[in-house]
């Protein structure tokens, strides 16, 4: 058995950790749509989208890997940390659900995302700077197709609008994770390594009321609830996908391919 | 095409590079032009084959009756004087 390994503490660690890991997650759970989408075409493009963000993830990793004391490479920080140590928002935890949930939290996340890397192209880390002047134009387009369908199925039939708001009712609590700021976003906006995600409220709450409205959506009212992914505090759906994605890494520790 | 609710068949056409000939590659299926161009990307220039796409509902394309074969096609067997291989090229022509 692999012992697991402990990231760096350090707050800018944390700040591109929380971005590797939401893209890891989420790269993982589009995998489990290989071979079941709705129609062969739909299932490359979902699958590519995951390999966009499996790639974005191992660029990231493999950064936050060196920005501690001890230099941990991207397989490490993938395979061998324990639950509590992974930073991605909880949405991306969730089970992959219908197909309408699915593209709702692909179009959510992807312009979350597009605009993260949009503002990190100015990082004063460089090499932050260029994993995201690379990563936006995959966004971009992981928006665009994401988006097309919230509004085929948004607009669509009764059944697929049902679905539809179905989704949004499901995905709409964990939302304000992704755009309220903490003591690690503070830091990052201190040392000019990127955002606070608070600012990126107003331009998601903009571009996603523009999608909505195109697709005869309204966004459910705010919730008290919070989560807490990002901190390290995740749903009780993290686990079972940790144990997937780290078994092999465990059972044949330093695995290579 | 065999039932209604199958969506419609597009044939996809792929430019590798700037100046080159969109060639076809492929069909998918898509409900719109929209959807056609976007699977278009994803389905046939995933490795980097593409710099410009048209796809084309295939219902559109119009075709050359294949019982039509021998005599549309056949007759030309042998005109190889319509070949331009019986001229002499001068020096300076390198590419032809």
């Amino acid at each position: 058995m692999q012992t697991s390994i402990q990231p760096s503490r350090d707050p800018a660690a944390q700040y591109v950790l929380r971005l590797a890991d939401t893209c890891l997650i989420l790269g993982q759970r589009l995998g489990e749509w290989c071979g079941h989408a709705p129609i062969l075409e739909e299932d490359l493009a979902l699958t590519n989208t995951a390999l966009d963000l499996i790639g974005q993830a191992r660029a990231l990793l493999t950064h936050a890997g060196r920005m501690g004391a001890q230099v941990l490479d991207e397989d490490q920080l993938a395979f061998l940390r324990e639950e509590r140590d992974y930073l991605n928002v909880t949405m991306v935890e969730l089970p992959r659900g219908d197909f309408a949930f699915t593209v709702l939290r692909n179009a959510m996340v992807a312009t979350f995302l597009k605009l993260v890397w949009q503002r990190l192209a100015g990082s004063a880390d460089a090499e932050l700077a260029a994993i995201a002047g690379k990563a936006v134009k995959e966004a971009r387009y992981h928006q665009q197709h994401a988006g097309d369908w919230v509004v085929r199925l948004g607009a669509g039939t009764t059944e697929s609008r049902q679905r539809m708001e179905n989704a949004l009712q499901q995905l709409w609590r964990y939302v304000p994770e992704l755009l309220e700021a903490d003591g690690v976003d503070e830091q990052a906006s201190a040392a000019g390594l990127g955002p606070r995600w608070s600012e990126l409220r107003e331009p998601w709450l903009a571009e996603m009321k523009a999608l909505f409205d195109e697709a005869g959506l309204t966004a459910p009212p705010d919730a008290a609830f919070r989560s807490t992914g990002k901190r390290g505090l995740h749903s009780e759906y993290l686990g079972h996908i940790l144990t997937e994605m780290q078994y092999l890494q465990r059972a044949y520790p330093g695995g290579a391919w | 095409m065999s039932n209604s609710t199958e969506w419609p068949l597009w044939e996809v056409f792929v430019r590798t590079k700037a100046g080159l000939d969109h060639k076809h590659c492929g069909s998918l299926h898509a409900t719109d032009g929209k959807m056609a161009i976007q699977l278009a990307r994803d389905v046939y220039t995933r490795r980097q084959e593409g710099s410009s796409l048209w796809v084309v509902r295939s219902d559109q394309i119009v075709a050359s009756d294949p019982g039509e074969k021998a005599m549309y096609f056949d007759p030309m067997e042998d005109k190889v004087y319509r070949h331009p291989t019986f001229y002499a090229l001068p020096e300076a022509v390198n590419h032809m």
